[in-house]
């Protein structure tokens, strides 16, 4: 039960993100959910794609540096207060979050939570138990 | 294979050989070339001065500036109507240097090449793709008679369009490989991205050259070709490539010393030195058409005159550690390029390509490192990438005592070259 991300090192200079979601585009890929954490020089994008694996391999032949890694995917309700009640069970639980980006679908009323943390089977199997719905597919 | 029995002669031998050529070469000098003559008498020495290897030192060098200031014929030695071939160096500044050869300058330079392809294993079975640009440079002309003389086929690919180099390589079934190290490197990642791998290739041999290079640089090759690759050194004022080079010991590069007498002399004093680190100075022992006579080189290196495991008795030198003039001066402290290529190339997470900018903020001088990010790994999450960043700028400080700006950039980013790479960029206006 994991969601697939893939990781893109970039610059920081002007049009590099162009220049990734270009290749994307051309790739006819789906960009469904995508952050960006960069420090003065140089960033890494993670996105979640419709087809990583197609993702992966434009990206490469672009030249990018470029990876694809298991993250966890949770499902929760979009209103207020869903988030804290599931990362106050991971707190509870003393796992440690590296990072998480969101992404929302206003039309099914349902958010989705990427979460990148230590051990992956052992976190989807205390979130099974806790209640927590884990999803390993956006579409 | 040892090409000639002169590489494993006596070393009282060879210094005899030596002597003698050296009393002619003089007088040939001080007596064809007017500069020479004038440069002798003004430091009042004489061609019968020379009595001993010793009293080499009693003659004035010659630089590249006096090959600049006598541009183009004024250091030749005989008439034009004797000279077959001339060569330029790459003149970074100004005009290039132009050299000439007679005939029996170019059978000379011949013999002097083939001998380093035989001592980097080199044999008549070789397919050899050439891939120095061909032109005025000595590099491609050079190491293709060398090779010829071997009796190798020698495919004279020239620089450039590097995916029909490896088509070539792959269909020709090429067995060496002749180029700077930094373009094999270029070609190697080329070869990566259309999927061919070493095992696709016969390539069996690397002479990489022209350009300084660490040994860590050629370990790089050695691993992305599965070939032995060796170092070899020369330069167009003195002959071109053929002065001297590694055996398959790599332990030095040997120099034919029948022909070229080195020495090595103090950067600062520029006193002869009996051991350690200096400027090699290099004369020509049997040159006609331009005669040359303790050529400073700026290329620092240091001389072994042990008898090598592979039975040649002809010294060897160290790699170049740099040149006197390439080497940086970074907040009073001496910087080889090298040095820091030495520092990246133990890092395998970044590819072979790198660039050194120094600059100068207010009175201070900062040096910045550019490296390309290899290994996708490293994506996995930030630490990983700001670790790297933080240990390659700790193995540099180790090395250089200097603090280092480490700047990581894509992959394929920084310029690549077809022949020398210029990997430092000097921002500084003093």
């Amino acid at each position: 039960m994991v969601v697939n991300q893939i990781a893109v090192f970039l610059e920081n200079k002007q049009g590099r993100i162009y220049d990734f979601a270009k290749v994307i585009a051309e790739a006819k890929i789906d960009l469904v959910s995508m952050s960006i954490a960069d420090t003065e020089e140089f960033g890494i994008l993670r996105a979640v794609t419709s087809d990583n694996k197609k993702a992966v391999e434009a990206l490469k032949k672009a030249g990018f540096t470029v990876i694809s890694t298991d993250m966890i995917g949770i499902e929760i309700p979009d209103v207020p207060g869903s988030l804290a009640k599931v990362l106050k069970i991971m707190s509870e639980e003393k796992i440690q979050i590296e990072y998480l980006y969101s992404y929302a679908r206003s039309e099914a009323n349902k958010a989705y939570i990427i979460l990148k943390v230590a051990d992956n089977e052992k976190t989807v199997q205390l979130l099974n138990k806790r209640g927590v719905k884990v999803v390993s597919d956006f579409k | 294979m040892i090409f000639s029995e002169i590489e494993k002669a006596p070393r009282k031998e060879i210094e005899k050989i030596q002597l003698e050529r050296l009393k002619k070469a003089v007088k040939y000098a001080y007596d064809n070339v007017p500069f020479y003559k004038k440069k002798y008498d003004e430091a009042n020495v004489s061609p019968d001065d020379i009595k001993s290897l010793e009293d080499i030192s009693k003659l004035p060098f010659t630089t590249k500036q006096d090959l600049r200031d006598n541009y183009p014929y004024g250091l030749m030695a005989v008439d034009m109507k004797d000279i077959v071939r001339v060569h330029a160096s790459s003149g970074t500044s100004g005009k290039p240097t132009v050299v000439f050869y007679t005939r029996a300058d170019l059978e000379m330079w011949s013999e002097c090449v083939a001998r380093i392809i035989a001592a980097a294993g080199g044999t008549d079975k070789d397919i050899v793709q050439i891939a120095f640009g061909y032109g005025l440079f000595t590099g491609a002309l050079g190491l293709h008679q060398g090779w010829e003389k071997i009796g190798a086929a020698v495919v004279p690919a020239s620089s450039g369009n590097t995916e029909r180099q490896v088509m070539l390589m792959k269909d020709l079934k090429v067995t060496a490989l002749v180029s700077t190290p930094s373009y094999a490197l270029y070609i190697s990642e080329v070869m990566e991205k259309m999927g061919v791998k070493k095992e696709d290739l016969s390539l069996r041999l690397g002479l990489f050259g022209s350009e300084a290079s660490s040994e860590a640089m050629h370990k790089e090759l050695e691993k992305k070709f599965g070939i032995v690759s060796t170092d070899n050194y020369g330069l167009s004022e003195i002959i071109g490539p053929g002065v001297s080079g590694e055996c398959i010991k790599k332990c030095g590069m040997h120099i034919n010393e029948d022909y070229f007498y080195p020495e090595i002399v103090d950067t600062e004093s520029l006193a002869p030195k009996k051991s350690g680190f200096g400027e090699l100075v290099l004369t020509a022992l049997c040159k006609e058409g331009l005669p040359i006579i303790r050529y400073r080189t700026k290329d620092i290196t240091a001389i072994n005159y042990e008898k090598c495991e592979c039975g040649r008795t002809f010294a060897r030198m160290e790699k170049i550690k740099g040149r006197s003039d390439d080497m940086l001066i970074i907040r009073g402290v001496n910087v080889f390029p090298s040095q820091i290529e030495g520092v990246l190339m133990g890092f395998s997470e970044i590819g072979g390509n790198y660039e050194i900018i120094v600059r100068r903020e207010g009175y201070l001088d900062s040096l910045e490192v550019l490296v390309e990010v290899n290994d996708a790994q490293l994506l996995i999450n930030f630490a990983s990438l700001e670790s790297l960043q933080s240990r390659i700028r700790h193995s540099l400080k180790t090395v250089l005592q200097i603090d280092a700006k480490v700047k990581l950039v894509e992959p394929l980013s920084l310029k690549r070259y077809e022949g020398k790479a210029k990997r430092v960029t000097d921002l500084r206006k003093i």
